[in-house]
């Protein structure tokens, strides 16, 4: 009991954080219906036609951006786990990791990969 | 003897300025550098030779070791060179005759757009045979051996513009590969057997290292051989020495006749100390060595060009030095290297003269009564002649007679009776050559007859030098008085000794042998004199009634249509389509079985080359298959 | 959880970490400071490489097996970093004006070569299974990238999605191949498999043997031995001329690295289990290769079957298995990257815009009207063909003396004959520059003053170490002395 409840406690702050951010949004933002969104979501593309039709590169280049990043953030729980033997030096070699995946964000920020049109 | 890189410092000095900065020094300063640096090597040479002179007999052997080259734990090659009598006379032989040559060059090809490019080369292939000659080592040896071949192919390809020169030089080129191989792996055989390559330490290991005539030292002497073959142009490789004529003229007096065509014969005395050890390989060279010279010599019995006269005597008397070597005569055999340097080169540089006088022309049958217009030409070429000829007292005399009576005295009666009948058609050949150029009626034509002049004397006075050499120089080695042998005692500490080389027969029988071949020389220019001028009729009709086998020495044996037929048409059928899909200019027409026979078999596998990422998928998995079938089943 | 335990020694991989760094900075410099002109951005890269070259020098004589024995620093690595580094400083000076002819003047070109040698210095600095991997991988996506960043032209795309779909192909192999040998042997550690094997502790032999030949597919792909060197031609050709020089000499002679230092030194004990299998590779590799070449009419590709035969030599030298064929393997890498860079160069300067002197009937003439460059290609072709006294005479009369050494006489006699073959093609571009007429003046493209100094270098090292072999080869044989195991 006792070495589960952290995670009933974070399961619960997750669980409401989720639920808070859904219930503002359905009380504080604006609500304008029209046909299109009333459509089911598809991440931006038509969802209704043909299979196997030809899809923008940019989902790619999106989708890519996002796996790169979000794996290497996951370099950052084992480094979690020993973060405390690793004292100050594994600060530091996080810091630098961080610093090149931001170095990366930057250099793709800034090249207009993040741009749509 | 520190001085000695200057004799490598020197050419390699005319080949930077000549090749980078003949736009500084201009036309007239690649006119005195070109020679004027292959002069002072051979006053270096000449300092070395005294050098040499002066040191005890036995203790003739000067190693100047530069740095080292390849050195990891037990095996280490050293950049340096050997001074001793034998490399010391091939540098006073490359240095002296190169620099007459490199003179008269200055007036042959006093009009070539490529003037400097020529002086370049002259001067590059001056410093690989230099190289060659002094090496201390195999391995330097054969850098030397290489460059002197590159040289060769670029020289004999100089006049690109002409297919045939084109063809020519890539002929040599690929015959000469096979030479290389022979070379190599002999060379490997040696460095596995005794661990180094260092010409000292190896001829001074063999006796112990290897058996007599066992068949490591056999097949070490006729791998090695193999090479001088291909560089010495001795049957079956010496077909691309005649197509070499393809090179201006003063070049096939310098690289193939007087110098480059005789490293061949120079490796063989150099390597003396194994061939000793294998009789068979001696048999092998010998016996190939006089069939070349008597097969050669029938050849340039009917030939037209005067050049391609000259190149079968070339390779004719290449086969004498051979056969010299074969009896293990090998002083002989660089005593008529020598000797056939002075007048072969002056052979060849009066062939430029006439060619240049006659603008061009180079067909014998179309000559005739030069002397009035071109008498220094016409003596100088007559001295020569005597002396290829071997007429007392000419220096072929001396040196072609020490090669017959050494054959001879060691029991080669029948390399002795194919040398000397040999020496009879050299005698006829080269003054059927004399008579149909020099004397006779004139065939010239008329508008031609009038332009006929004498050479300018930058040509001629080289000339000049050369005759006094080719009367005078045999008195070196004077045999029968004792201490005459001057070069043969000069050059003995250097080389080995057959045991059968002893020589047991007497004065008497030596006399003898002179007497018999002086009369057979004799009678041979008698017979061409007779044929030739007294009764020029009489070619003709014999030529009619053995029609056949004028026909069959005329088209030299067809060699070059057997090679033709045996090697490079199958292969060309058979890729007839590659021959239409890829551009074939480069050895388009020329004898090039090798090459022809690989790109059809390149072709063949090109088609699974086809571009497809799937089929090159497939290959991997096949690759894959076969490495894992390896593992588990074998 | 013990930090010192990881040994961990930033100056151990300095070279790789400066020029990661130095990519950054290219990348970072043209995001924020763009401009039209990127020559700058390669003297950037230039100075990278040589403060890189100085921290590798700086390593020699170092031996210690850092960060958790990932990685090994010790002068077997650091030859090979110096010659990764020496390549990639003569290949981006080539680039200078090639580049911006060529339209791929970009900051990710620079980059993406600077990535490219730090993958390299991982393989040879891998003392464990992955690291080589990370550093193939490194290399491999850096190469399939630079084959095509010449977009707007289909070759280039079509080269580098071959080399990335087969390439990928391979490495499936080669990580099998790792799978395998670390369930035969418990360790994916080089020091431990080599224990395992040595003591034939592993678990299963056939399962090892599978492992074994797998990695060896993985290499042969990577250095291009037959069977597996299918793409090298169609791939040499796509890419840009100087992505495919580079490629030529830095991605082999990190394969090598990486093979050599697995094979020959670590599963020594199996030798005679992958021995013959690596004979019959060279002998197919050098015949195929030379074989090839001669049919062959574009320059590129002829050059491309010309590294294949050259992979072929290097293999036979592993064969040999001794102490003088691992050296000779290192010294031949280091005179392959001068020679092989230099005779792209060539090829590369001559290149204009859209037209890239590619036939090697283009070259007709060049004698005359560039007789430096005529020249200079002279001497690389001699050197490849293994003419004295350039450098390729005795990189390629030490590996067969190795070969002899080791009682592979035969294998000796084989390349002897292959390389011989050879003569005759190098030989042709010589006799084409020489000796035949241009059928067209082809305008020659304008001077570029640091790929000539590249060439510069290039010929002058081909020349030194044809003529002064000897430190280098004392260099060579000791970085085999210093190896760990």
């Amino acid at each position: 009991m006792d070495t589960a409840f952290p995670l009933f406690l974070m399961l619960l702050f997750a669980g409401g954080l989720a639920g808070a951010m859904l219930a503002m949004g359905e009380f504080i933002g604006p609500k304008r219906l029209t046909s299109i969104k009333l459509e089911p979501f598809e991440c931006g593309s038509t969802p209704i036609g043909p299979g196997r039709q030809r899809f923008n590169v940019k989902f790619y280049l999106v989708a890519m951006l996002f796996i790169i990043f979000d794996v290497e953030v996951v370099f950052l729980y084992p480094w979690a786990v020993i973060f405390r033997d690793l004292g100050v030096f594994g600060l530091v070699e996080m810091a630098c990791f961080i610093f090149i995946l931001a170095a990366a964000l930057v250099y793709v920020w800034k090249r207009g990969a993040l741009e749509w049109e | 003897m520190s001085y000695i890189w200057l004799i490598l410092l020197l050419p390699a000095l005319g080949v930077i300025i000549n090749g980078f900065f003949a736009r500084w020094v201009g036309r007239r300063g690649v006119s005195w550098i070109g020679p004027g640096v292959v002069g002072l090597a051979f006053l270096v040479a000449c300092r070395a030779f005294f050098d040499i002179w002066a040191l005890p007999a036995d203790g003739r052997l000067v190693e100047e070791v530069f740095y080292t080259w390849i050195g990891s734990g037990r095996f280490t090659v050293e950049m340096a060179l050997q001074i001793d009598p034998l490399s010391v006379v091939m540098m006073l032989v490359v240095t002296g005759v190169g620099f007459l040559i490199h003179v008269y060059s200055v007036g042959y090809m006093h009009d070539d757009p490529g003037y400097t490019r020529y002086f370049t080369y002259l001067n590059l292939f001056t410093l690989s045979m230099l190289v060659l000659v002094s090496a201390n080592n195999f391995l330097l040896m054969f850098i030397g051996w290489e460059a002197v071949g590159l040289c060769s192919y670029l020289l004999i390809g100089f006049w690109f513009e002409r297919d045939s020169a084109a063809n020519a030089g890539m002929k040599a080129f690929i015959v000469n590969r096979i030479g290389d191989f022979g070379f190599l792996v002999g060379m490997m055989l040696i460095f596995v057997t005794f661990g180094t390559l260092d010409f000292t330490e190896v001829f001074h290991a063999a006796p112990g290292a290897l058996a007599l005539g066992g068949p490591t030292a056999t097949l070490i002497a006729l791998l090695l051989f193999v090479g001088a073959v291909g560089k010495s142009a001795q049957i079956p490789l010496y077909v691309w020495l005649p197509d070499a004529m393809e090179g201006p003229t003063p070049v096939s007096a310098l690289i193939h006749a007087a110098t480059m065509v005789t490293a061949g014969v120079y490796m063989l005395a150099r390597c003396s100390a194994l061939y000793v050890l294998a009789p068979f390989a001696l048999a092998v060279v010998a016996t190939v060595g006089v069939a070349t010279a008597l097969f050669a010599a029938t050849i340039g019995l009917v030939q037209n060009d005067i050049k391609r006269v000259l190149a079968y005597s070339t390779v004719s008397q290449l086969g004498y030095m051979f056969t010299a070597c074969g009896v293990g005569a090998f002083g002989a055999a660089i005593f008529h290297l020598m000797m056939h340097a002075f007048f072969k080169a002056l052979l060849f540089l009066g062939a430029g003269s006439v060619i240049h006088g006659m603008g061009g022309e180079q067909d014998i049958q179309k000559m005739g009564a030069l002397r009035r217009h071109m008498p220094v030409t016409h003596v100088t070429f007559l001295i020569a002649s005597l002396a290829i000829a071997g007429i007392f007292p000419f220096a072929g005399f001396f040196s072609k007679d020490e090669i017959l009576f050494s054959a001879f005295a060691s029991g080669h009666y029948g390399v002795w009776a194919v040398a000397v009948f040999t020496a009879f058609l050299t005698a006829f050949y080269m003054f059927r050559l004399h008579f149909l150029i020099f004397h006779g009626t004139s065939r010239v034509d008329r508008e031609m007859a009038r332009h006929i002049h004498e050479s300018p004397r930058v040509m001629t006075r080289p000339l000049a030098v050369l005759a006094v050499l080719s009367a005078v120089g045999g008195f070196v080695g004077i045999p029968i008085i004792y201490g005459g042998n001057k070069i043969g005692a000069f050059l003995a500490p250097a080389l080995a000794h057959t045991e059968a080389h002893a020589p047991h027969a007497g004065v008497g029988t030596e006399l003898g042998l002179m007497a018999f071949s002086l009369a057979v020389a004799a009678v041979g220019i008698a017979l061409a004199w007779r044929w030739y001028l007294a009764r020029p009729e009489v070619p003709g009709r014999i030529a009619q009634r053995y029609r056949t086998l004028y026909r069959l020495l005329l088209n030299k044996y067809f060699v070059d249509e057997i090679y033709d037929d045996l090697v490079v048409r199958p292969a060309r059928v058979g890729s007839e389509a590659v021959y239409q899909r890829f551009d074939l200019r480069v050895i388009d027409g020329a004898v090039n079985g090798a090459g022809a026979l690989v790109r059809s078999f390149a072709s063949a596998i090109r088609v699974y080359q086809t571009g497809y990422v799937r089929n090159y998928a497939l290959s991997i998995l096949v690759g894959v298959v076969l490495v894992m079938a390896y593992y588990l089943w074998l | 959880m013990n930090v010192a335990a990881i040994n961990i020694s930033l100056g151990g991989i300095g070279p790789l970490l400066i020029l990661s760094a130095t990519a950054l900075v290219v990348l970072a410099i043209d995001c924020f400071w763009p401009s039209e002109r990127r020559s700058h951005l390669a003297y950037v890269t230039v100075a990278g490489c040589l403060v890189a070259l100085g921290a590798t020098w700086r390593l020699w004589g170092a031996q210690e097996a850092v960060f958790g024995r990932m990685i090994i620093v010790d002068n077997y690595s650091t030859f090979f970093t110096g010659i990764f580094i020496v390549g990639t400083t003569i290949t981006t000076l080539l680039s200078i004006g090639y580049t911006s002819r060529m339209g791929i003047d970009r900051a990710e070109y620079y980059a993406l070569l600077l990535f490219a040698t730090v993958g390299m210095i991982m393989m040879a600095q891998g003392l464990n299974l992955i690291t080589i991997f990370l550093g193939l991988e490194t290399l491999s996506i850096s190469l399939y990238i630079l084959a095509g960043i010449q977009r707007q032209r289909a070759a280039s795309i079509e080269a580098s999605l071959k080399y990335f779909l087969l390439g990928a192909f391979s490495s499936a192999f080669f990580l099998y191949g790792v799978a395998l040998t670390y369930g035969a042997t418990g360790s994916l550690d080089l020091e431990h498999i080599t224990r395992a094997v040595g003591e034939t502790t592993f678990a299963s032999k056939p399962l090892l043997l599978i492992g074994v030949g797998l990695m060896l597919i993985g290499f042969g792909f990577k250095v291009a031995t037959v069977p597996f060197h299918v793409w090298t031609p169609d791939v040499y050709e796509g890419a840009p001329t100087s992505v495919t020089a580079f490629m030529s000499v830095g991605a082999k002679a990190a394969g090598f690295g990486a093979f050599v230092r697995v094979f020959s030194i670590s599963l020594q004990p199996l030798s005679p289990d992958w021995t013959h299998l690596l004979w019959l590779l060279a002998v197919a590799t050098m015949v195929v290769g030379n074989v090839m070449a001669i049919a062959q009419t574009n320059i590129k590709r002829l050059l491309a079957y010309s590294s294949i035969a050259h992979a072929g030599y290097v293999v036979v030298a592993m064969v040999a298995a001794s102490a003088l064929g691992t050296s000779s393997v290192l010294f031949y890498l280091l005179v392959y990257t001068f020679m092989n860079l230099g005779a792209f160069g060539v090829v590369l300067v001559l290149g204009r815009q859209d037209e890239e002197v590619l036939a090697i009937d283009d070259f007709a003439g060049l004698g005359r009207r560039a007789p430096a460059l005529a020249a200079a290609m002279a001497l690389f072709m001699f050197a490849l063909a293994g003419i004295p006294p350039t450098a390729g005479f005795v990189g390629k009369f030490y590996i067969f003396s190795a070969a002899v050494q080791g009682g592979f006489v035969g294998l000796a006699v084989i390349g002897v004959l292959a390389s011989l073959v050879s003569v005759y093609y190098y030989f042709r571009v010589v006799v084409v520059m020489y000796f035949m007429e241009p059928a067209g003046e082809i305008p020659l493209a304008p001077r570029s003053a640091p790929a000539t100094v590249a060439l510069v270098i290039a010929a002058a090292a081909t020349l030194a170490l044809g003529l002064f072999p000897s430190p280098f080869i004392t260099a060579a044989s000791r970085s085999l002395v210093a190896v760990l195991f």
